[in-house]
């Protein structure tokens, strides 16, 4: 079953601070569906996951509320990944 | 030797992250951090005002964390940063900006984080003479020694004015590679991000939050003048950053939307407020914060008709819903432009 993160009525970056939160606890591979009110997450999730090695494999936008589905991934221990 | 991690303070503005690519250049591990106070000026603002939509939004920290190719730790601190506001230790800059209380404590923060990670030191993008109150050359020890940090704290855009710190000392980072930075001037940094490759940043004006602003300042005043009391949640601040604040009398306060975002924003919090909203013509929701009386609420809902599209009408009809659910609707007469004096204004 997949996780949920229900982050509506809290405004960015709160929703993005939740999700860093539960994916920190959860597995490779694993994935957490964030419903959010904020469409700024629309554009800082997906920033975050790309910065920590994670993947949105779905986003869904029906004008008042916004559904992404990250899938928790991981980067190369240090060094530092280049752009 | 194994490669050295540090963790780099990040606001989002263009110093912090020269001082993080600084040493990542230098073949260090950065990792950046970032702290979310309740008061930052990004995000909130872009989701509420409607005409702010329009415009890309981004997080700064997050979108320099993604061009320096380093990940970022968004840290919420609106709970302790409360101690931070109201009993600042070293009192306020011009307006209620705590900062160099808000510096010890960030860097403290950042020293938990390093020492639970593993991480050796830590670096901010302070430059001696930037800021009059929290970044100057007797400033810099007191954050340093105040936060716990001593010499793990590296302020790579200024570290050769300063006394030699433990990475330098121990040969992590080349000191001679390091800045030399003072005063108001952007220009040095200017020319860094140039050289470094770094064509766009953001551009904060004055400071990295509300507090610096004078008008929020007033309003936070207010809030704890009226409520006999210095406290906060994470609502009150928020609240404060939008639609016009009126107080008329001193037992209640208005907050009234101007545009559509805002009425959208106010209407999630309306289970809180006494609040109302015109109902023969369009205009705003309007929500009471107090304890009105039913001659303030008389008042409120003739401002409340003076915002509508029916302001020069000869009466406004004004749903009122008590905290309760409990509705009722009152005829009144708008209240003239002449009847709302400035210092209703907070
Ligand atoms: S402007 Fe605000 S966030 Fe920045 S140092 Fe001052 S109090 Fe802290």
């Amino acid at each position: 079953m997949m996780e949920r993160l229900d982050a509506r009525g809290l405004f960015c970056p709160l929703p993005v601070i939740r999700t860093q939160d539960r994916v920190a606890v959860m597995a490779l591979g694993e994935r957490l569906e964030v419903v959010a009110t904020d469409h700024g997450v629309l554009h800082d999730i997906p920033a975050w996951c790309r910065i920590n090695g994670h993947r949105v494999v779905e986003s869904r936008d029906d004008g008042s509320e916004v559904t992404l589905v990250v899938e928790v991934g991981t980067l190369p221990e240090a060094p530092n990944h280049g752009p | 030797m194994s490669q050295r991690k540090a963790v780099a303070l990040i606001s989002g503005g263009l110093d912090s992250m020269l001082a993080a690519r600084v040493i990542m250049d230098q073949g260090v591990h950065v990792e950046g951090i970032n702290f979310f106070t309740g008061f930052c000026v990004e995000g909130h603002t872009h989701a509420i005002r409607r005409k702010d939509r329009a415009r890309p939004k981004r997080n700064n920290a997050l979108w320099v964390a993604e061009q320096l190719g380093m990940r970022l730790h968004i840290v919420d601190i609106v709970e302790e940063y409360k101690d931070v506001v109201l009993n600042p230790a070293h009192g306020y800059g011009a307006h209620l900006n705590p900062c160099l209380d808000c510096k010890i404590f960030m860097v403290n923060k950042a020293l938990e984080w390093m020492e639970e990670h593993g991480f050796d030191f830590i670096i901010t993008g302070e430059v001696i003479g930037q800021r009059p109150k929290s970044q100057r050359k007797d400033t810099m020890p007191v954050v340093a020694r105040e936060s716990g940090a001593d010499d793990r704290l590296l302020r790579p855009l200024c570290a050769r004015n300063l006394e030699p710190t433990r990475p330098e000392l121990e040969g992590w980072v080349d000191r001679q590679a390091l800045f030399n930075f003072t005063g108001r001037s952007r220009k040095p940094q200017m020319d860094l991000a140039r050289q470094r490759g770094i064509d766009d940043y953001a551009q904060p004006a004055g400071g990295c939050c509300f507090l610096t602003d004078e008008h929020y300042a007033v309003k936070l005043k207010d809030l704890w003048a009226s409520r006999r009391a210095r406290n906060y949640d994470l609502d009150d601040i928020m609240l404060l950053k939008v639609g016009r604040h009126l107080r008329p009398r001193p037992a209640f306060k208005l907050i009234v939307a101007r545009e559509e975002g805002e009425n959208n924003f106010l209407r999630g919090y309306r289970k809180r407020f006494v609040h109302m909203e015109p109902v023969s013509h369009p205009g705003p929701l309007v929500l009471v914060d107090g304890e009105p009386g039913e001659q303030d609420i008389r008042l409120a809902a003739r401002i409340t008709g003076r915002f509508s599209q029916g302001r020069s009408a000869a009466m406004v009809t004004v749903q009122v819903t008590d905290r309760d659910g409990g509705r009722r609707t009152l005829e009144v007469p708008p209240l003239d432009a002449g009847d709302v004096p400035r210092e209703w204004y907070v």
